[in-house]
């Protein structure tokens, strides 16, 4: 998985590894710089060498330099280094996410693919930058100290090696015993924003049911969960401080005591006063290091979930892919399929959605499909634009299999208005212009008087102009549809598929769209989706779709005469049940 | 996150935090501050032994060795005890500290998201109209996380820092007032440097959100829409806009970082370059000036002051590094507060809803569920009390309403509804007919006119009675997370199980309920995702079913469901209106001509009303639109 994502560091590697060299000589000159002061203090000042002083001082000032120039560098090589990273992982999901076929889209949620993209990239960046900033400073840090330790008294020095274990052991068991609680506290908080999304969203009940002090009581439960959670972990990881502090003072007092008995004992000669003081200066050192070490093994493997979650994206295969030799026209709009079976699954297993459909659709022709939820209308339609692939069987638009065609030729031929669609952010024309990159405004103007959006659009201040809000939250339910079907027909597509586009839409302009479609696109195969039986009586043939089966093709009257479920929704739309008018 | 507006009285919202802070917690603060100031004390007595442990124990001892002397070690043992002790001390502090702080932490985030949810419940329903969903829910998130992290780090670590620097500060004055100018001369350009890089920072800070906000905009929008994108070939177009918006948002966030980074390095080299000064010009004081002179200093003097110039410039640094952590705090903690300061929905209503008992033809308030309910009206000018029976009448009149002060969108409209009637109102979208509905349950508040229910002034009456007298069932259904039961029970929360059964009943939800896994207690999650549309709205009826309102308003469902389905929600619904006055929303033929009464809006204006029979005769709009023929 870690080789997966370090694939994606790319043209930022020089930077990766020019901030870990430049980590490193800072630190060199931060264990320097202590050595060169410890000498102003007792060989200048001690002794009344002022040139002493001078000289050193000037030595000081030149490593500070180069230590501040090794600090820029090295900040601004991680800032680079980590933001590029994050861009190009964020770049490689949202690529890799364009490839994906409707059946990789279904496989992730929209929401959790939003997360992936943006929080759990902005964790890794941290992570990232945290690593290359840390990861071979602390250690190194660590390192260089305690051989310089060693160097001036191996004795004393496994003072401080007894203490790195200890705390190592205990620092790492805290931060598990944390790390659990931690866990369980970001489920909590998932569940409160729960809640409050809930809320937020039915207000409207919560309000007209007077449920406020009920909500309030539900919230104030979900809230001191989190609450005695962190609680718990935050009482595990304050134990860090004094557990440190513990070990520091540990260590000053017991070097002091053996220290002084070296000295005394050996009458300065095997450890001398001023190298106590440097020892003294290395103990903070080492174990602050080692701190440091323990919080990057922290926010490491929190990382590691966001880690998991992006390689998801990154591993996943699109299902259906462009043919080697693909065919680039599409010769009409006729439609056939070949008992088709088809499952959402993707190994073929599990109960099949679509069983054993044979159909065939000449082209031009009007056609309506009608049938209950869950009768397998939508997906009959996603076949023939090969949103899914036929499990068994073929599907074959202008003669030719779906599965040896162009992609982008297919479905620009193939043009569907989707039944959950969305309009984006911008103008009514720069939605339009959706179907089609260069339609001129007159070509926008057609395809909004064929599906009946003129009239509106026409009255809105702006006109073509007018800016759609993001998810079209400007516009009604019946607006958003017709404005759906004007994009898709600006490609002047061979087969044009509604799938339950009108249903926002009141019966008259309905009626006129459906007319307006006769008229003026009669060599287009349309096929239409519908609840409302109006919408597809007037068509060629109306297919009847039950539980994954044709269960009648023929005209209204055909079908009439001899469909069960057929005539069941004609009698129970007509008998004072149907709709009235638009319904919002 | 959208683009962060610049700050208006950031000392004003951290004055508010902390005064957040001190409310529920001032005992705890005062005792963490004690703690640290205990610590810090406990620290410097520490660094105190250290200088006279060479000086004072080991060199003594060290002549006292080489001259040939018995060494005793007890001085030195006594005073390693005492320290021992003094470190202890700390170590407790620091404990103590530590822990008090998670509650002062904890605990105000706690009392803040409580405040903050019962305050929303308490906003009116405008402000959820205008306000985008996504940024209400980010105040919770995103910035109540901002402000953990200031309060729980940030600030113990300024007050530890503010400490030290004082106590540090003190030392320093009185060793050398010479040098103390020197390391506040460095001080100063230190400050000045953090002010730079933190300046360039916030600004690149500022913009990466902007960016960080546009690229999570496309991003939300391009998921939400990716099925569309695929079936326009809009991929390539799409990559291209998202590598723009990629590349913006890497390059000031690699500045705001590059800043960020930077500031540590500089200040720690400023650092020793302080050092370095205060040696030589210490130096000079102490070697080169003469003894009697009262700027000279004793060489161990300089000593002790070189290691407080080291402790001075650590904390400096230290607090420098929380600028940014503070800066993102206080936006966040700004839109917390300006969630907190939304004006509530006002309620100025005084007429309450009792149970009541007939009692020889009058009624009279009763403690007891009776099934009778009154309004209790109590007329200020002459001191009396009148109860008027619970029975649905609802008057429109003269209404004139709009969202905004300039653009009324409902004008003049008149309309009564007897109890147990029908009203139904029709006509195209955006004629008005929901918003007519938002008005009798006060979610917004008419700008003329009147609507009066049992006689009475809605605006006397207290907003929540009116509302429990008000049954509503949306076209968008929402449910709970929580059992079907507890969805049903939603409507009246202190029905028995036996209620909640004969609800679902009567909407008709029974059937497909009993077929549940778990019937009854199905946990639904995510607004029942796992049933269809139209089993989400049979819940919806029996959850108004249950509350049984005498009044009703119905935004009848869409013709989205299959025909089995619709035909049971449409049982359902007729079951609930029986016997109570009903304003539906009508999409439905039998529902128009069962009605009582039919509306015809047309831009906000009733253009028609009549029975069914009277608008056919009519033949205007009604006609057209029943017929389906385009109208004129």
């Amino acid at each position: 998985m870690l080789k997966k994502l370090a694939s994606y560091i790319r043209e930022y590697k020089a930077p990766s590894i020019a901030t870990p060299i430049c980590m490193i000589f800072e630190v060199l000159f931060e264990i320097l710089i202590p050595l060169l002061m410890a000498s102003i203090v007792d060989d200048g000042i001690g002794k009344g060498d002022l040139p002493h002083i001078y000289k050193v001082g000037a030595l000081m000032i030149l490593l500070a330099v180069l230590g501040l120039i090794s600090g820029l560098l090295g900040g601004v090589f991680a800032a680079k280094a980590a933001t590029g990273f994050a861009k190009n992982l964020r770049k490689g999901m949202f690529d890799r996410i364009q490839t994906f076929s409707f059946g990789n889209i279904d496989h992730f949620s929209t929401s959790s693919l939003i997360t992936r993209l943006t929080t759990d990239v902005s964790n890794i960046q941290n992570a990232y930058q945290m690593i290359l900033r840390m990861c071979f400073r602390a250690p190194f840090s660590m390192i260089l100290a305690m051989t310089a330790a060693f160097i001036i008294s191996p004795k004393v020095a496994s003072i401080y090696l007894v203490a790195v274990i200890f705390l190592s052991i205990i620092l790492f068991t805290i931060m598990r015993s944390a790390m659990k609680y931690f866990s369980s506290v970001f489920k909590k908080y998932d569940e409160l924003n729960m809640t409050v999304q809930e809320n937020v969203g039915a207000i409207r009940v919560v309000k007209s049911f007077v449920r406020e002090e009920y909500e309030k009581s539900r919230f104030k439960k979900a809230s001191d969960n989190i609450y005695h959670m962190f609680q718990q972990a935050e009482k595990r990881v304050i134990l860090n401080g004094p557990v440190m502090m513990l070990t520091v003072y540990s260590c000053i007092l017991i070097i002091s005591w053996v220290g002084a008995h070296i000295i005394v004992q050996s009458g300065g000669t095997t450890l001398a006063t001023g190298d106590l003081m440097s020892l003294l200066t290395y103990c903070m050192n080492i174990l602050m290091s080692l701190m440091m070490i323990s919080m990057i093994f922290v926010m490491v493997s929190m990382s590691i979930a966001s880690a998991e979650r992006i390689c998801e994206v990154l591993d996943e295969e699109a299902d259906i892919v462009n043919p080697e030799d693909p065919v680039f026209e599409v010769k009409d709009g006729s439609i056939v399929f070949e008992d088709v079976d088809f499952s959402y699954d993707r190994e073929g297993k599990g109960e099949p959605v679509l069983k054993d459909v044979s159909l065939s659709i000449k082209s031009g022709e009007t056609i309506g499909i009608l049938g209950g939820t869950g009768s397998a209308k939508t997906s009959l339609v996603n076949l023939i634009s090969r949103l899914y692939d036929v499990t068994q069987g073929s599907v074959k638009v202008g003669g030719v299999d779906v599965r040896e065609y162009d992609l982008k030729v297919l479905r620009d031929e193939v043009s569907v208005v989707l039944q959950k669609n969305v309009l984006f952010s911008g103008s009514i024309l720069d939605n339009l212009r959706w179907g089609k990159e260069d339609a001129t405004e007159e070509e926008c103007m057609e395809a909004c008087r064929l599906a009946c959006a003129d009239e509106f659009i026409e009255k809105m201040p702006e006109k073509y102009e007018t800016k759609i809000e993001q998810g079209g939250s400007n516009v009604s339910g019946g607006q958003k549809q017709r404005l759906c079907i004007a994009r898709a027909l600006i490609k002047k597509p061979k087969v044009l598929i509604l799938d339950d586009s009108t249903s926002a839409v009141d019966t008259a302009t309905d009626a006129k769209i459906r007319k307006a479609f006769r008229e003026a696109i009669p060599g287009t195969t349309k096929i239409i989706i519908a609840q409302r039986i109006s919408s597809v009586q007037d068509a060629d043939h109306i297919i009847v779709m039950d539980n994954g089966r044709v269960n009648g093709f023929g005209t209204h009257d055909e079908l009439l005469k001899d469909n069960a479920i057929y005539r069941e929704v004609y009698e129970s739309q007509t008998s004072g049940n149907g709709d009235f008018d638009e319904p919002r | 996150m959208g683009p962060k507006p610049k700050l208006d009285h950031p000392e004003r919202i951290l004055a508010r935090v902390f005064s957040y802070v001190f409310k529920s917690y001032l005992l705890h603060v005062i005792i963490v501050a004690v703690c640290i100031v205990t610590n810090v004390l406990c620290s410097i007595r520490g660094t105190l032994f250290l200088r006279t442990l060479i000086d004072g124990y080991i060199d003594p001892m060290l002549k006292a060795s080489l001259a040939g002397e018995e060494v005793v070690y007890d001085g030195l043992l006594q005073a390693i005890f005492t320290v021992a002790g003094f470190y202890l001390i700390g170590v407790i502090a620091n404990y103590l500290q530590g822990r008090l702080m998670i509650n002062v932490c904890q605990g105000t985030l706690n009392n803040l998201r409580k405040e903050l949810f019962s305050k929303m419940q308490r906003l009116p329903i405008r402000y959820f109209d205008t306000h985008a969903h996504g940024d209400i829910m980010s105040i919770y998130t995103n910035d109540i996380d901002t402000l953990r992290q200031m309060i729980s780090q940030s600030m113990p670590q300024i007050l530890n820092s503010a400490i030290t620097i004082v106590s540090v500060f003190i030392s320093m004055i009185i060793l050398s007032p010479v040098l103390t100018g020197v390391t506040i001369f460095m001080v100063v350009l230190m400050l000045f440097a953090t002010g730079k890089a933190a300046g360039g920072s916030s600004r690149y800070f500022v913009k990466q959100q902007k960016e960080l906000g546009a690229l999570n905009g496309f991003i939300e929008e391009m998921m939400e829409g990716q099925k569309v994108v695929k079936v326009f070939n809009h991929e390539e177009i799409n990559i291209k806009k998202f590598d723009e918006l990629n590349e913006n948002l890497c390059e000031s966030s690699r500045k705001a970082n590059q800043y960020v980074n930077i500031l540590g390095p500089i200040n720690a080299q400023l650092g020793n370059l302080s050092f370095v000064l205060c040696a030589v010009v210490g130096g000079i004081l102490a070697l080169a000036l003469d003894p009697a002179s009262a700027l000279s200093i004793t060489v161990g003097d300089l000593a002790s002051f070189l290691t407080f110039n080291k402790s001075f410039n650590m904390p400096i640094n230290q607090v420098s590094q929380q600028f940014n952590a503070i800066v993102m705090a206080l936006a966040g903690a700004d839109r917390i507060f300006k969630l907190l300061d939304e004006e509530p929905e006002p309620d100025e209503g005084y007429v309450t809803l009792v149970n009541a008992k007939e009692e020889k033809g009058k009624l009279a308030e009763t403690e007891e569920r009776t099934g009778l309910w009154a309004w209790k009206h109590y007329h200020k000018a002459d001191d009396t009390t009148t109860y008027v029976k619970l029975q649905g009448d609802v008057v429109f009149d003269g209404v004139d309403f709009g969202y905004t002060e300039e653009k009324t969108v409902l004008h003049d409209i008149k309309l009564f509804a007897k109890p147990g009637q029908k009203i139904a109102f029709v006509g195209s979208t955006g004629a008005g007919k929901t918003t007519i509905t938002n008005l009798i349950n006060r979610f917004y508040d008419i700008q003329d006119g009147k609507i009066r229910y049992d006689g009475i002034n809605i605006n006397k009456i207290k907003k929540d009675d009116l509302r429990h007298s008000l049954g509503i069932v949306l076209q968008e259904t929402h449910l709970f997370t929580g059992t079907v039961r507890e969805n049903i029970r939603y409507g009246r929360l202190e029905a028995t199980d036996e209620e909640v059964e004969a609800a679902a009943k009567l909407a008709n939800a029974h059937g497909f309920i009993s077929r549940l896994p778990e019937g009854y207690d199905t946990e639904l999650t995510g607004d029942g995702a796992s049933l269809s549309q139209g089993q989400r709205q049979l819940l919806s009826i029996a959850r108004a079913a249950i509350a049984d309102p005498p009044v009703l308003i119905l935004d009848e469902a869409t013709s989205s469901i299959d025909t089995r389905t619709e035909k049971l929600v449409q049982e359902g619904m007729d079951r609930l209106m029986k016997g109570r006055t009903t304003f539906v929303i009508a999409h439905r033929l039998s529902t128009v001509r069962n009605s009582d009464c039919i509306m015809v809006l047309e831009a906000g204006r009733i253009i028609e009303r009549g029975s069914h029979e009277e608008l056919m005769e009519e033949k205007g709009k009604y006609y057209h639109l029943y017929t389906g023929l385009q109208g004129a």
